[in-house]
């Protein structure tokens, strides 16, 4: 009987994955298998690969722990206090999340670059002939943008647990003679420590097989897996090479998954509390320094950047002619009304609004794909099991797949109906469900784990039908994963995380494909123009954000 | 509950709103449909399309498939069986990699006489040229007036010492516009002299990123990046770019193109028919069109590089700012793909490392 059931709930999830990761990945290695065989892998160079994958995990290693290192703390404040722009904070604490990178790259350059405002600051104030900061081409860089894409990974899940947490846990210790510190390290650390190991995990996949930073950001001395992979397939039209690079990305993925498996074992099930139960004011000096640290560094790390490219998409900035230091700069919103005009007449002009409407369309099929499978997959994983056990692994693996060699799959399989790449309307939602589904496991799963047995039996003896315990108890308490869930889901769609971008060409355009358009032609116009565009998704992408954690908060607390 | 009802109400309504005007766009069914495969970067005015598409009572969709790379991997995994009926947009670099994999048939188009024959590099005409546009190391004019700094007449020249750290590149296994400008420098000195010109390069402090957008926006001073370097490899139809695309009326294009001999490399696009098309006719047809006055008149505008059909008129602008280069550089294309691999690795080691 029980069987039966994890049976009906893999069902779904499973045939997602077989027919829209593992077909298209299992169609591309064999191609690249049987190239192989035929003309062998071209230059081959075994210690290129070993030292593209020490740097991989290295700046994977480091960005993970500088992001949890800023996150933590985050997450903390988040769970324990209340604070003036809280709410404000976390919502733009989310918003990196969705920006393409090519944004990131121009906002944080906007700062730290060759004339980034830092930099100008700086040379006026030592009079410097050159800019003291070197941003672009450095390792730097590429830690920088991956703590800026991935706190709000941090903060929402594991502030999320931690606000579930059961206060009076830490208070008792307190009360029974232990200190602060002990509490912490003895009481609350463990309880959390399953939610911060899945955060972590998905933090360092995003970081290992990230892509756009590291290519735009990270210069040419700087390779990681995936850029490599890019570069075999895209430039050099290597294929055998770029597949065997991917097998090993993909084995390494799955070898962290499965230690992580076992590592995150022994999750302990808690009665999960009301939300918010544990939440008070600052009450002495050192509380409030810690929140006044930590939210000085969020928005120093997180809320400038954006600022600066906000203030880009109204700044006009261009050289007088003959006197190049004088730069001309003014408020302007000319880009904006540009961007309703078709300026060149080109039939692939899309209205802002209507790449908005495009971009929150994807968005919402991605939530809605992503939520149910997930969901559907965490409950199965969380039956006992050595098949639930490489399940877990199995539903990782879209994360640290190499979306190059997954997108040229897509090519080769979805070129026929019922399904193909032409006129198949969703399949751009699909490609980022891959994404967000294992997204959606992680946070999910933890949680469904807290819920009592007893609690459950209880129902069930008091009359109620499975599905009745599924509405009234599991749904109420996992209710905020679930919110978190869809935010992220949402966010990667909004910005066509990473090379999600490779999977599949959106006949509809969204507003990062807007973005681009603009960003690639020359001409301050374009830029601006870009740059207003972008300024847009993050607005776009804010206002939705709110309006879940309103929903969120409107549906499921006010019991 | 209720509260619970109206959440998943409004979820619902918001999907209305969203989702169903995308579908509508369907048109009546009897009309044909003609797909053409391209790259991101092809565009095509409204009106142009228009006539087409109406003279012939056709329907031409575009299927854009990221950047050159991108395509041509496309088009080649989807071999057996095409998605599209004609191909726009395999430059030069890529052309024999095309040609050896067997992508397109053979079309005589009788437009091909208005096209002078330097661009037509397959004498059997499965590729056909239909634009071009050259790769050129763009200056900031008033960086150069400012420091009374004399123009750098040829490739050689930019190792000179009162050039150092002035220029930005593209890493050529990253970019196009780089893989072109390593190809000017190949062409210049040949493959028993580049690796040395580079490390002379390097050596006077050249700066190499892996993107366009990065070294135009971000590096190059001349753009509205405002970076350190007033030299970048980009287009010879960037600064007209400047004027057209400026924040304000400009007088002067910003920008101008240094075109000595081998400085540029000329980068032509090709179209084809696809193998295995089930409506050559239209095919036909339609690459007639792309190499005729109208569509070639439009080209430059639309995407900034020049038409190859020698009866098109370009825009006031382009006239007025772009430099065309005399002898600009350009490999035979099997050499390249022969060697292109080769090229970029060793590049990659010794310049990089």
């Amino acid at each position: 009987m029980r069987k039966n059931i994890t049976w009906v709930l893999w069902l779904l999830p499973v045939a997602f994955l077989v027919v829209f990761y593992l077909q298209p990945l299992a169609a591309i290695f064999m191609r690249v298998g049987n190239q192989i065989v035929a003309e062998g892998i071209g230059s081959f160079s075994f210690s290129r690969i070993v030292e593209t994958l020490i740097f991989t995990l290295y700046q994977a290693s480091l960005s993970t722990i500088l992001t949890l290192i800023l996150g933590l703390p985050a997450a903390y404040i988040f769970a324990r206090f209340n604070f003036p722009g809280k709410k404000l904070l976390r919502t733009l604490s989310t918003i990196p999340f969705i920006l393409p990178t090519v944004v990131v790259a121009a906002s944080l350059n906007t700062l730290l670059g060759p004339r980034g405002w830092a930099n100008i600051f700086l040379m006026n104030v030592f009079g410097l002939e050159n800019p003291p900061i070197v941003f672009v081409n450095s390792l730097g860089a590429i830690l920088t943008a991956h703590v800026f894409y991935n706190v709000s990974v941090i903060i929402r899940l594991v502030g999320t647990a931690w606000s579930q947490m059961d206060a009076r846990l830490s208070q008792a210790a307190r009360v029974l003679g232990a200190s602060s510190r002990k509490a912490f390290f003895e009481v609350t650390l463990p309880l959390l420590s399953p939610v911060i190991l899945s955060a972590t995990l998905l933090v360092f996949l995003f970081d290992f097989t990230s892509f756009g930073v590291v290519l735009l950001l990270g210069g040419p001395q700087n390779v990681t897996l995936e850029v490599e992979i890019y570069t075999q397939a895209m430039y050099l039209l290597n294929l055998p090479m770029a597949g065997v690079l991917s097998l090993v990305q993909l084995l390494m993925t799955l070898g962290i998954t499965v230690l992580y498996t076992q590592a995150g074992r022994r999750e302990i099930p808690l009665a999960p509390r009301v939300n918010e139960e544990g939440m008070h004011k600052a009450k002495n000096w050192k509380e409030k320094l810690i929140i006044g640290i930590v939210s000085i560094s969020l928005v120093i790390m997180l809320v400038l950047p954006l600022i600066s490219l906000g203030m880009r998409s109204i700044t006009r900035m261009e050289a007088n002619r003959g006197q190049r230091e004088d730069v001309r700069t003014g408020i302007t919103f000319e880009y904006y009304q540009q961007l309703f005009v078709n300026q060149r007449q080109s039939i692939f002009y899309v209205p802002p609004i209507t790449a908005i409407r495009n971009s929150l369309y994807y968005g919402i099929i991605t939530v809605i794909i992503s939520i149910t499978l997930g969901s559907l997959a965490a409950f199965a994983l969380n039956k006992p099991g050595r098949f639930n056990q490489w399940m877990d692994a199995v539903f990782m693996l879209p994360m640290g797949t190499s979306a190059v060699t997954l997108g040229l799959g897509f090519i080769l399989v979805f070129n026929k109906p019922p399904i193909d790449l032409r006129t198949f309307p969703i399949l751009l939602p699909i490609a980022h469900s891959l994404v967000a589904i294992p997204f959606v496991v992680r946070t999910i799963k933890p949680v469904i784990a807290t819920i009592p047995a007893n609690l459950k039996q209880a129902a069930s003896v008091l009359g109620a039908s499975p599905l009745k315990v599924v509405r009234e108890v599991d749904i109420p308490i996992i209710a905020k994963a679930l919110s978190v869930s869809a935010i992220f889901s949402f966010t990667i769609s909004m910005g066509e995380f990473g090379a999600t971008s490779f999977l599949a060409r959106p006949e509809m355009p969204t507003i990062p494909v807007a973005i681009f358009r603009y960003l690639s032609q020359p001409g301050a116009s374009n830029y601006g123009q870009a740059m207003a565009m972008a300024t847009i998704l993050m607005i776009v992408c804010a206002l939705s954000v709110l309006m879940m954690e309103w929903l969120d908060s409107n549906a499921f607390l006010r019991k | 509950m209720d509260t619970r009802r109206l959440a998943f109400g409004l979820v619902c309504l918001m999907l209305l709103l969203t989702g169903c005007k995308p579908a509508v766009q369907s048109d009546n069914q009897d009309q044909e449909t003609l797909t053409v495969m391209t790259h991101d970067s092809f565009s095509i005015s409204e009106n142009v399309i228009a006539v087409f598409e109406k003279e012939n009572n056709v329907k031409v969709s575009f299927l854009k498939s990221g950047d050159t790379g991108q395509l041509i991997n496309r088009a080649i995994l989807s071999k057996e069986a095409p998605m599209a009926e004609v191909l726009y947009g395999i430059d030069n670099t890529f052309l024999s990699r095309a040609l050896d994999e067997d992508l397109f048939e053979e079309y005589t188009s009788p437009v091909l006489a208005e096209i002078p024959r330097e661009f037509q590099l397959d004498p059997q005409n499965r590729a056909l040229p239909v634009d071009y546009g050259d790769v050129c190391i763009n200056y900031d004019k008033a960086y150069f007036k400012e420091k009374d700094l004399a123009l750098p007449q040829t490739l050689q020249d930019l190792t000179k010492p009162e050039y150092a750290g002035l220029l930005v590149v593209e890493n050529p296994t990253t970019s196009s516009p780089g893989t072109a400008f390593l190809l000017a420098t190949i062409a210049e000195f040949g493959e028993e002299g580049y690796l040395d010109y580079w490390i002379q390069l390097k050596q006077n402090g050249v700066v190499i990123v892996n993107d366009w957008e990065t070294a135009y926006y971000t590096n190059f001073s001349g753009s509205s990046g405002k970076g350190s370097q007033p030299m970048v490899v980009s287009y010879a139809s960037s600064p007209p770019a400047e004027v057209i695309y400026a924040s304000e009326p400009l007088e002067d294009a910003p920008t101008a193109s240094l075109t000595g001999k081998n400085m540029c490399y000329r980068q032509i696009e090709f179209v084809g028919i696809l193998k295995g098309t089930k409506n050559r006719e239209m095919a036909e047809k339609f690459v007639d069109f792309l190499l005729g006055k109208t569509f070639q008149e439009d080209v430059p505008l639309q995407m900034f590089v020049y038409p190859v059909n020698q009866n098109a008129t370009l825009p006031e602008e382009f006239v007025k700012y772009t430099q065309i280069p005399e002898s600009p550089a350009i490999l035979d294309p099997a050499l390249v793909m022969e060697n292109r691999d080769n090229w970029l690795q060793i590049w990659n080691e010794t310049v990089l490392k």
